[in-house]
């Protein structure tokens, strides 16, 4: 057995032991069902564990099989695969909160199911569930292919995916069940985030070590981005879930940071769960397949240097504009303001970076929907780093805050942005990792494209005109001085966005099913490529 | 050596290069973040502000559970359409217990800092139970398994001994008596009512949910919302000592 092996049986077997008996005296069933869930989790490790011991041949897996690295895939497969999953999760839960909206019964008069319970699990399984596996299964892809070299770790690549689906499972079935501490994107209370903290260690030392494994000179510009996002989020993390569990033996936990400063560094977490996960780690998977897919170099390497360490210093900054005219003091309104209006300018150089990588084979746009898809992408991403600098200068803000533009100003990123380059990534992605000539059908691919840009265009728009609406509403005064709107009547008056938001909602549900059946149909009926993209063992 | 020569040092070194992500990532949170802490003027200077009683807390651990607050805020910003609307502007003062803060980020319903004394204990029974039979044009969910579950409380002084430590000014006094302050608050003319107003003044005590059989957790809900935005007299505040 080797030490890996032994340690990781050892300290699984541990948790097994102290989950148990945490079970046995929590204070509250939901944190006992937790409980159990890690006891089950560690037993199931122990046994994988053992049982991989038994059924691996004895020597040590060859880095190199005949002078070409022995990549390492069958984590990133599985990440590929629980993306796809989470993310037509997400999504639904997104169409149920955006259902409810519009027509409350929705809400069912059960618990688990009420919005406030609903909408916290939307935003974790887009961000986390979906956009989390998506940046491991390619940061894991493409460290290894960029650097020529096996991943490190023998069960450690594992541990990071399948610690981090399990962390999702804890953290959405926390949600339901009303275990929360309420920070925006770090919702999941202090045992989740101890678990999580583990699992992203582990991630960074995978992901470092492969880098130093690396047989080329030069880190390759997408490893920054990785790295960057790596190393950020961890810190964020240990930052923003600064807390003390009231007990062992409850769920429940108490942060160190009260009111104003609690609300500082929640958007510093929380702008920055935006600038380095919804960000940094996807410009990673622009740099690598953009490139890849066009067959074009990146379009100019100077920008990029300048781009990621312009980027990666600005949006520390930038939190405040989250807090615009709140009792947080005016000098830091005041610089979040400044760095985000700052924001625009490499966030621009990086759009223009990925999209004159095209130069020179734009053509490619017409007969390639993948390619298309990531281009729109990068668009979006132009689009919403030029209105969310808007929407920080504090006259705009004192209108948009509070309202749906808020809403409308995410999703073009989440949906355009983040949606469309995971998608685009996947597309690539699957022959890749399964061997196959091509996928199945890039005529689905195109229905998917306009199916849901379609979509995404109907949710935008009518949040835009909603929150545009509700804010003036607002504000409105009648002539005679008095505030002309109730606060119902502005509700009342958003039920048709609401419903127009719904639709473009499900016709994005609708793309990423078909996305799921073509790629089901790549792996399972379209042909071997003929010859192997990859190397053949795992 | 130009610039982009010496930048391929760091481009060939993993250690430097995430050395330098961490020390470019460290200046601007560092920069907004710690003055906070140091700075007497980030929090002003009121009288009023108390921690939360055990049942008010307990009601506030409830709305966190609920997640109302990711459709109301509990910030009123100082803008002229607002302050007629809900009311003085908030102060950092008004969250300084607050842990996490409540001060939210959307308002599919209206702000929430000064909801305290708006309206009766049964309004709110009713509205948790049916927010359409109130407002017929509500959006909002109905809640009504909170007037039929019993308050769970039997650990609630430990949530008072883990904010003590944290700098919450809960006496021991305070810890002690949890149990019986939360009793207490949650019973209309209770004997132990003068006790625990002398602890947490302008503490209102009476059966919220309107079921004095039970506690239950309308109870601490509805006295949490009851006590939002209540603390501070306005009439003797004076803004100009306060100026930031
Ligand atoms: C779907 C979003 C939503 C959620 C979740 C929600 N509310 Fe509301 N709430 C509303 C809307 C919309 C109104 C305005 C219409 C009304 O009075 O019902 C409102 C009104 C209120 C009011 C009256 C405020 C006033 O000044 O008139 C209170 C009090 C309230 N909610 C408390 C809560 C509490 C406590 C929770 C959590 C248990 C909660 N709400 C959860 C949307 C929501
Ligand atoms: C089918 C697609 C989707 C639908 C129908 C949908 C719907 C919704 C709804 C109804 C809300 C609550 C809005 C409110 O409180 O008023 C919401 C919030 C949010 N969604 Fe989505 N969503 C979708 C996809 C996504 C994706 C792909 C992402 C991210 C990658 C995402 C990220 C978010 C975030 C971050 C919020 C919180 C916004 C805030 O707090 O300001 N959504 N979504
Ligand atoms: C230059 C870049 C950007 C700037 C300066 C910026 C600025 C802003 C501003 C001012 C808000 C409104 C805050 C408020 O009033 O409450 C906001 C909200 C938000 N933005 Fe951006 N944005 C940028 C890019 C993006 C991108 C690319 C995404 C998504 C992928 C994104 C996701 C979000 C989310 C999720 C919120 C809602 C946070 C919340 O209230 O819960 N932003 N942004």
């Amino acid at each position: 057995m080797t030490g890996g092996e032994l340690g990781a049986g050892l300290a699984f077997a541990a948790l097994a032991l102290l989950s148990i008996v945490v079970a046995a005296q929590a204070h509250t069933p939901e944190y006992a069902f937790h409980a159990y869930l890690f006891a089950a989790g560690s037993v199931a490790a122990v046994f994988a564990i053992v049982n991989r011991y038994y059924a691996r041949p004895a020597e040590p897996i060859p880095l190199e099989i005949g002078g070409k690295p022995n990549y390492n895939m069958g984590p990133v497969k599985f990440a590929t695969v629980a993306a796809m999953i989470w993310g037509i999760a997400g999504f639904s839960v997104g169409l149920l909160a955006a259902l409810q909206l519009a027509f409350p019964v929705l809400n069912l008069d059960i618990a688990w199911l009420t919005f406030g319970r609903i909408r916290p699990l939307h935003t974790s399984a887009v961000i986390f569930a979906f956009g989390g596996n998506v940046l491991i299964a390619t940061s894991f892809y493409v460290v290894q292919r960029t650097s020529r070299a096996r991943m490190v770790g023998d069960i450690a690549p594992w541990f990071v995916v399948l610690g981090y689906n399990f962390f999702i499972v804890i953290a959405g079935t926390g949600y339901l069940l009303g275990i929360t501490q309420s920070k925006e994107y770090a919702e999941p209370e202090w045992y989740a985030d101890l678990w999580l903290t583990v699992v992203w260690v582990v991630y960074l030392l995978v992901y470092l070590g492969t880098i130093m494994r690396r047989t080329e000179p030069h880190i390759y510009v997408a490893n920054w981005f990785y790295l960057a996002f790596i190393l950020t989020i961890a810190v964020l993390h240990l930052g923003n879930n600064a807390a003390i569990p009231v007990s062992l033996f409850s769920p429940k936990s108490y942060i160190v940071w009260a009111g104003v400063q609690d609300a500082m560094v929640q958007w510093w977490y929380g702008h920055n769960a935006v600038g380095f996960f919804l960000t940094a780690g996807f410009l990673g998977i622009m740099y690598y397949f953009i490139p890849k897919r066009a067959e074009r170099p990146v379009y100019s390497y100077r920008l990029s240097i300048i781009h990621f360490w312009a980027l990666i210093f600005l949006y520390i900054w930038a939190g405040p504009h989250h807090l615009h005219y709140t009792a947080l003091p005016d000098w830091t309104q005041t610089l979040g303001m400044t760095f985000s209006i700052m924001l625009w300018m490499p966030s621009w150089g990086g759009m223009i970076n990925g999209l004159m990588t095209l130069s020179g084979a734009w053509d490619k746009l017409r007969t390639d929907p993948v390619l298309r898809m990531m281009v729109v992408s990068v668009a979006f991403y132009g689009m919403s780093t030029f209105e969310g600098p808007l929407m920080s200068v504090k006259a705009v803000n004192s209108l948009s805050h509070y309202t749906d533009w808020t809403i409308g100003h995410v999703h073009s990123g989440a949906l355009g942005w983040v949606g469309y380059i995971s998608f685009g990534a996947i597309y690539c992605l699957v022959p890749w990792l399964w061997n196959r000539e091509r996928l199945y059908s890039l005529k689905l691919v195109n229905w998917h494209f306009w199916i849901s840009t379609i979509g995404i265009v109907l949710y935008i728009s009518a949040m835009w005109v909603s929150g545009i609406l509700q804010g003036l509403m607002w504000r409105a005064y009648t002539n005679l001085g008095f505030l002309e709107y109730s606060f119902i009547e502005t509700v009342e008056a958003m039920h048709p966005f609401y419903v127009i938001r719904a639709l473009g909602g499900a016709l994005f549900v609708a793309g990423a099913l078909i996305m799921a059946w073509n790629l089901w149909k790549t792996v399972n009926e379209s042909a071997p490529a003929s010859r192997p993209a990859l190397q053949p063992a795992e | 050596m130009s610039l982009w020569a010496k930048h391929r040092i760091l481009e060939k070194n993993s250690i430097l290069l995430l050395i330098g992500v961490l020390i470019v990532i460290a200046i601007g949170g560092l920069v907004e973040i710690v003055p906070l802490f140091y700075l007497k003027s980030t929090i002003e200077r009121v009288s009023g502000v108390r921690p939360y009683t055990p049942l008010e807390l307990a009601g506030r651990n409830i709305y966190i559970r609920e997640g109302c607050y990711n459709c109301h805020s509990q910030m009123i910003r100082p803008l002229r359409d607002e302050v007629e609307r809900y009311g003085h502007y908030s102060l950092a003062a008004e969250s300084m217990y607050d842990r996490p803060f409540q001060w939210g980020s959307k308002r599919t319903g209206p702000d929430l800092a000064r909801v305290g004394g708006k309206y009766s204990d049964e309004w709110h029974r009713d509205h948790f139970n049916s927010p359409k039979s109130v407002v017929p044009g509500s959006i909002m969910p109905a809640y009504p398994w909170l007037a039929r579950t019993e308050l769970p409380y039997a650990h609630i002084e430990n949530d008072l001994k883990v904010q003590a430590h944290l700098g919450v000014p809960y006496t021991p006094e305070m810890i002690q008596n949890a149990k019986a302050d939360l009793r207490a608050q949650a019973t209309t003319d209770s004997p132990d009512a003068d006790t625990l107003v002398k602890r947490y003044p302008k503490t209102q005590a009476r059966d919220f949910d309107g079921n004095p059989q039970r506690i239950t957790e309308a109870d601490a809900l509805i006295a949490y919302l009851q006590h939002l935005g209540t603390h501070v007299d306005f009439k003797l505040y004076d803004n100009k000592a306060n100026i930031r």
